[in-house]
């Protein structure tokens, strides 16, 4: 054994913060010694034997979108013809759906679309409460596009957002908060700190959020980590953060293209997003982009959560990706790993 | 950099002792292997071993499948693959057409060509000579991998032949190794229930160790994650190790995960990613005679397939191109492979990709 690696296991044993030096030396490790460590970590945080999920839908209002990103296989630019905005009727089958499925929330996300107006949102949030469902709703990129476009200071929109319903956000749109490779894949989709700026203004009013990472496409395994370093620093300042996702890139159908990340760096990336977010308490398997097999063996990578059932998944299913998993697969997954399921809603808290 | 690696089961250690020493591992470290929950400690252990045998060498081969029937009189309660004679989606190639797909594929560097397929009624054992002599016309460095212990028997029969003669005939038309499936689980219980008329293991044995005498190597397998236990998952290890012992023709060991859509078994699930990843490590602890241990990422899927190279494994399998026994269960695997994508794949583990022939002999790619 090295000194090296005998003094980083004896800091995570400590609990003691990773610098970012040390948190690079992690790369270096073995992937069962990685695992091993980030599931100590996991099990001192997370000391019960269970594994939680949510049931709720996705449900993608609108694909239009301005962004332009390279590295998406699901938006249209303004005036395609399969470009599309959810009317009413199918916003309600969607919702009884879910309703039928003893569902708790909704995960609502769109493009970044001009055609709407602020009073849409807003009816489309009060909606979706009058079935009696959470709405987990609008990754920073969206927050941003509707300040600009209402010209509203970021806390005036938030707080009409929540009057209108909005109980909390997802960490989507994060991609690598690195602003060189953030240049290269979404140059109009804003700056790592204008997501950190959308994270720390809802933190401020009371709203949880999630931050995620897309892994696995131009960037370096360091800027992988400033990612890490930046949502561990506002989660020092804030308290926000309810859970991390990090999720590889799928190159199907995308302007990007290249190879997916395969199992083994995924795993490696989670473990490493255990040991560096000490401050944040979940971490999320991604069953959509890994499938259940590597899912259930990354709840021995420092992985607690499950993720949700969707229903449907537009955004990675555009990519030629498509694992679907139900609430009784979920299930028996958790429990195969030797786990207790169980539910929870958007904000963490047990069903 | 180097990580001293800590057990959550302390069961696991007096087993990290005798692996680290080289000794033998009993029955009743198999069955408390098995038994452990402790995932990555079962893949630390059996990274030890795979290390010391093959560094960071993690093999595939250019490959192509042919299964050339379906027909089968075995009925096997796990086959999604067989069907009798007459029945729907009963199919067998002619001769013509066998070649045919050989000749399709003459332009890539192909070196083996594994042949499965039942135990047919009534095609007559030139069939199968002309099979593999027709192949060894069209493509003569290649090398077949054809027949399980279940056909080759089944062949004999046919042919009022002894398995030796048998195998000595199929040798003299181009037959270079075995594949070895048809093993399923040594256990008569299991046996009794899933497949009665099928070739026992004693049977299977004598025409692995038969054709280990004769020069010509092959694999084994289990078919696990149906009904069997884990004592009998380690009993088949054991009776794999002490055929080794005798013969030491087995190149790899295969565990291969059982697929329940469209089998007589089909309320069942299947084995979980944690099973297959455990089963492959325990293979490797107690196999300490056969040189290689196989993931067949058919039946994995291509990201466990990679994982298990952490677990133990040191071979991927090959191209594949077109398979149809686990597809036929319901594996929702894609058909094959490119050697760019298996390459990628063995890298991203960490170790070094060596194409390989059927006899572990490297091939420069």
């Amino acid at each position: 054994m090295s000194p090296e690696s005998q003094h980083l296991e004896e800091k995570i044993g400590a609990a003691d913060r990773l610098n970012f030096a040390e948190a690079g030396r992690l790369w270096d490790l073995d992937l069962l010694t990685l695992g091993r460590w980030a599931d100590a970590v996991r099990q001192r945080l997370h000391p019960e034997p269970r594994v939680t999920y949510v049931v709720d839908r996705n449900i993608n209002y609108t694909n239009i979108c301005v962004s332009g990103c390279r590295f998406c296989a699901f938006y249209r630019p303004p005036g395609h013809p399969e470009g599309y905005v959810l009317d009413r009727p199918a916003l309600e089958a969607k919702l009884l759906e879910l309703k039928a499925h003893r569902g708790s929330g909704v995960l609502l996300q769109g493009g970044l679309n001009p055609g709407l107006t602020l009073t849409y949102y807003e009816e489309l949030l009060s909606y979706i409460r009058s079935f009696g469902l959470a709405v987990h709703g609008f990754s920073p990129p969206e927050i941003n596009f509707l300040a600009r476009q209402f010209s509203l200071p970021l806390a005036d929109l938030l707080r009409r957002l929540m009057a209108a319903g909005l109980s909390s956000i997802p960490g989507g749109g994060a991609e690598i908060l690195a602003d060189r490779v953030r240049r290269e894949i979404s140059p109009r989709k804003g700056s790592s700190l204008e997501w950190l700026t959308v994270m720390a203004a809802a933190h401020h009013l009371g709203l949880k959020t999630s931050a995620t990472m897309m892994f696995g496409h131009l960037e370096t395994r360091a800027e992988r980590l400033e990612h890490l370093f930046k949502i561990r620093d506002l989660q020092d300042r804030t308290g926000g953060f309810t859970a991390f996702i990090p999720w590889a890139y799928q190159p199907g159908g995308t302007a990007l293209g290249g190879e997916a990340a395969g199992a083994v760096e995924y795993l490696r990336t989670l473990a490493v997003s255990r040991l560096v977010l000490d401050n944040v308490p979940h971490l999320q398997v991604s069953w959509v982009t890994q499938g259940p097999k590597i899912a259930q063996v990354a709840l021995s990578f420092g992985a607690d959560d499950f993720g949700s059932t969707m229903l449907e998944e537009n955004v990675v299913a555009a990519t030629g990706v498509g694992f679907r998993l139900d609430r009784t697969e979920i299930e028996t997954l958790i429990r195969e790993a030797g786990y207790e399921p169980r539910g929870r809603d958007h904000r963490y808290g047990l069903v | 950099m180097e990580a001293s690696f800590r057990f959550q089961d302390h069961a696991l250690e007096p087993i990290r002792e005798k692996v680290a020493a080289g000794v033998r591992l009993c029955r009743e470290d198999g069955v408390v292997l098995f038994a452990s929950a402790d995932l990555l400690g079962l893949g630390y252990l059996a990274d030890l071993v795979r290390r010391r045998r093959h560094g960071r060498r993690a093999f595939y081969i250019y490959n192509q499948h042919i299964n050339y029937s379906n027909i089968c009189v075995n009925g096997c309660k796990f086959c999604a693959f067989g069907r009798k004679a007459g029945d729907p989606g009963a199919y067998e190639m002619s001769l013509e057409e066998i070649l045919a797909r050989v000749r399709d594929r003459l332009h890539e560097p192909i070196t083996e060509i594994h042949i499965v397929g039942g135990c047919h009624p009534s095609l007559p054992f030139s069939f199968y000579l002309e099979m593999l002599a027709g192949i060894k016309r069209l493509r003569p460095r290649v090398h077949l991998q054809a027949f399980t212990c279940v056909e080759v028997a089944h062949l004999a029969d046919l042919a009022g032949l002894t398995v030796a003669d048998t195998l000595q005939a199929l040798k003299e038309a181009g037959l270079g190794s075995l594949p070895g499936g048809g093993a399923e689980v040594f256990s008569p219980r299991v046996r009794q229930a899933l497949c009665p008329t099928k070739l026992g293991p004693d049977g299977w044995l004598e025409v692995a160790k038969t054709a280990h005498r004769l020069g010509l190597n092959t694999n084994a397998t289990m078919l696990y994650g149906h009904m069997e236990t884990a004592a009998e998952r380690v009993d088949h290890l054991l009776q794999l190790r002490a055929a080794q012992d005798d013969t030491g023709g087995f190149l790899a060991f295969i565990p291969l995960a059982f697929h329940p859509q469209n089998t007589g078994l089909s309320d069942l699930r299947g084995p979980s990613a944690i099973d297959d990843l455990k089963t492959l490590a325990v293979s490797r602890l107690i196999l300490d005679n056969i040189p290689h241990i196989k993931a067949f990422w058919v039946m994995l899927g291509p990201k466990l397939a990679q994982l298990s190279l952490c677990f133990g494994v040191d071979d991927v399998d090959g191209t594949v191109m077109e398979e149809r026994i686990t597809h036929m269960a319901g594996a929702q695997t894609p058909q094959g492979l490119s050697r760019k994508q298996l390459r990628a794949l063995i890298e991203e583990a960490g170790c070094r990709p060596v194409e390989r022939d059927t006899l572990y002999a490297m091939v420069a790619a």
